[in-house]
């Protein structure tokens, strides 16, 4: 049923938190090599799609494939190796307070790869470059760090593997332009050039523009509409328009109460 | 009405069977992975010196003055018969048998079942411990196996400081306030007391040990719902360790010296 190029396949996927249904029926397919970005109101369940497929919530009901593999119900062992393959960014950064920032980085290169501590933290002061963070940051506590730094050292500690998927939720966010830009160009890289397979999570209109080759939007735990950069612009789907360009009137109701 | 108050006690009884059996899953669990490489050495040492050795001043405190209170009351009580000479024996086998590991459990268990739900608690509502997956790191493996360990190691550590201590506490009032010959008292105190007092008393320890990192960990690992959630694992890790500590200790009293 699967084609063989669809790197991650998400074929009916339920998930719902006590009487919320937060995903109802989400269908997507992402091919290798691939960068997709997922757009959605804020609270539509872009997260817990992304933590589906990592395994982290476990949904109701569909299938989840990652390079042909079923992932609902899998035992730890194999989530294991799947996971060796992935890397990822949480909104919330989530970076291990206990550990500086350059061990943050290298916490898969040291622990999951086995890599010798002084190899692992050149190659951690290296992404952390990437990112914008010079050699002050690397013997920090992420407490001492700012959001947005925060954000950062956690994609670096998200392509540090170089892993062949990648899943970013909103990385731009808290961040100035420029340094949002540098982000967006890292990201373009890692799928360009590495050849990753990148789905992010975005709300953020120029980042989706530049680093997708398809964007899909979510609502109401459905996605709802997949295309192209060129094609978003001009889609007839008035929820997509609304969405994109943030108009108060349309189909998207927002539950606000007048003032 | 009837009806109510038997759906009530089911529930009471599911609820009471769900969490026994999340612990007994969480044990199982914890123990295999403190007993299967890879062991992480750098947080097992970690864990030692900061349940260790941290633990120290206030075992050493409430050791002492718990020994020379000890000594007090039996003086007072003995002269009743005439049998002041009891004082050095009781003392010894009442330190190391109970009060050394059982005020030392409980006292470790304040500081310490507090500290591990309160980190590890921390790092589940900041989603570290989902990050920790990611990174192809087990997180009872890493989180859970070095306190364990840890914690069986030390405590019986700590407990032989404390009978030392308390001992000398008992005799520090012996000689100093209630007259008793120094040499006297040491000579009995050494003559009464038989390796199984002390034995049976480090075993104890080693089971409070285990108990202690056991409910830090459990409490904290599913703490849920941010500031409020971490607060509520803290206080129910070191209840439910004082209480399992009182529990075990009556149970190893009954295997070490019969009903
Ligand atoms: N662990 C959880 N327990 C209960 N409800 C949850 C949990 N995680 C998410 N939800 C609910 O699921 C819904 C979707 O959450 P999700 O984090 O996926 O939103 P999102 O699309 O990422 O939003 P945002 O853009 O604001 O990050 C929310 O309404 C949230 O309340
Ligand atoms: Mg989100």
């Amino acid at each position: 049923m699967m084609d063989v190029t669809s790197k991650i396949a998400l074929t009916d996927v339920h998930k719902h938190f006590g009487p919320k249904q937060v995903l109802n029926g989400i269908d997507l397919e992402i091919g290798a090599g691939e960068s997709v970005v997922i757009i959605g109101g804020s609270g539509s369940g872009k997260s817990v799609t992304l933590k589906c497929i990592l395994g982290l919530l476990t949904p109701d009901r569909g299938s989840i494939r990652v390079d042909g593999q079923e992932t609902v119900g899998m035992s730890v062992g194999d989530r294991e190796a799947v996971l060796s393959k992935v890397g990822m960014l949480f909104q919330g950064a989530a970076l291990f307070d206990s550990i500086p920032v350059w061990e943050n980085v290298a916490f898969g290169l040291i622990a999951g790869q086995r890599m010798a501590r002084p190899a692992a933290r050149d190659i951690a002061v290296e992404k952390l470059a990437q990112v914008g963070l010079g050699s002050e940051v690397v013997d920090l506590s992420p407490a001492e760090l700012s959001g947005g730094m925060r954000k950062r050292v956690g994609l670096a500690r998200a392509i540090a593997t170089n892993p062949d998927i990648i899943f970013f939720d909103e990385p731009t966010t808290g961040l100035d332009p420029i340094m949002g830009e540098v982000i967006n160009d890292l990201i373009v890289e890692c799928v360009k050039e590495v050849g990753a397979t990148a789905l992010t999570i975005t709300h953020d209109m120029d980042s989706a523009r530049k680093i997708a080759d398809r964007i899909a939007m979510i609502y109401k735990g459905k996605i709802i509409w997949v295309g192209s950069v060129s094609e978003i612009e001009e889609t007839a789907n008035e929820y997509v328009a609304q969405f994109i360009h943030g108009r108060v009137d349309g189909p998207i109701q927002m539950d606000l109460r007048a003032l | 009405m009837q009806f109510n108050i038997l759906a009530l006690i089911g529930r009471v009884f599911l609820a009471f069977f769900g969490a026994t059996g999340r612990l007994s899953i969480f044990t199982a669990s914890g123990v295999r992975h403190s007993f299967s490489p890879p062991w992480y050495f750098r947080h097992i040492l970690r864990q030692m010196l900061s349940i260790g050795y941290y633990s120290l001043p206030v075992i050493g405190l409430t050791a002492f003055f718990t020994g020379a209170v000890l000594a007090l009351q039996i003086y007072i009580g003995s002269s009743r018969f005439n049998a002041e000479s009891a004082v050095a024996l009781i003392v010894v086998i009442g330190i190391t048998r109970e009060l050394g590991p059982v005020i030392g459990g409980l006292m470790v268990a304040g500081r310490v079942s507090a500290a591990m739900a309160a980190e590890i608690g921390t790092m589940r509502v900041t989603e570290q411990i989902d990050a920790l997956v990611t990174l192809s790191t087990n997180p009872q493996k890493y989180l859970v196996a070095p306190r364990l360990i840890a914690g069986t190691t030390m405590l019986p550590l700590l407990v032989l400081v404390a009978d030392i201590i308390g001992v000398f506490g008992g005799y520090a009032v012996s000689t100093e306030k209630l007259g008793f010959n120094p040499g006297l008292y040491l000579k009995r105190t050494i003559d009464f007391v038989q390796t199984e007092d002390v034995v049976s008393g480090l075993v104890k320890a080693a089971v409070f040990g285990f108990l202690i990192a056991l409910m830090g960990c459990y409490h904290g690992f599913n703490s849920r719902g941010g500031a409020q959630g971490v607060g509520r694992a803290t206080t129910n890790a070191v209840v439910s360790a004082s209480i399992l500590i009182l529990v075990a200790n009556y149970i190893v009293t009954t295997i070490f010296f019969g009903a």
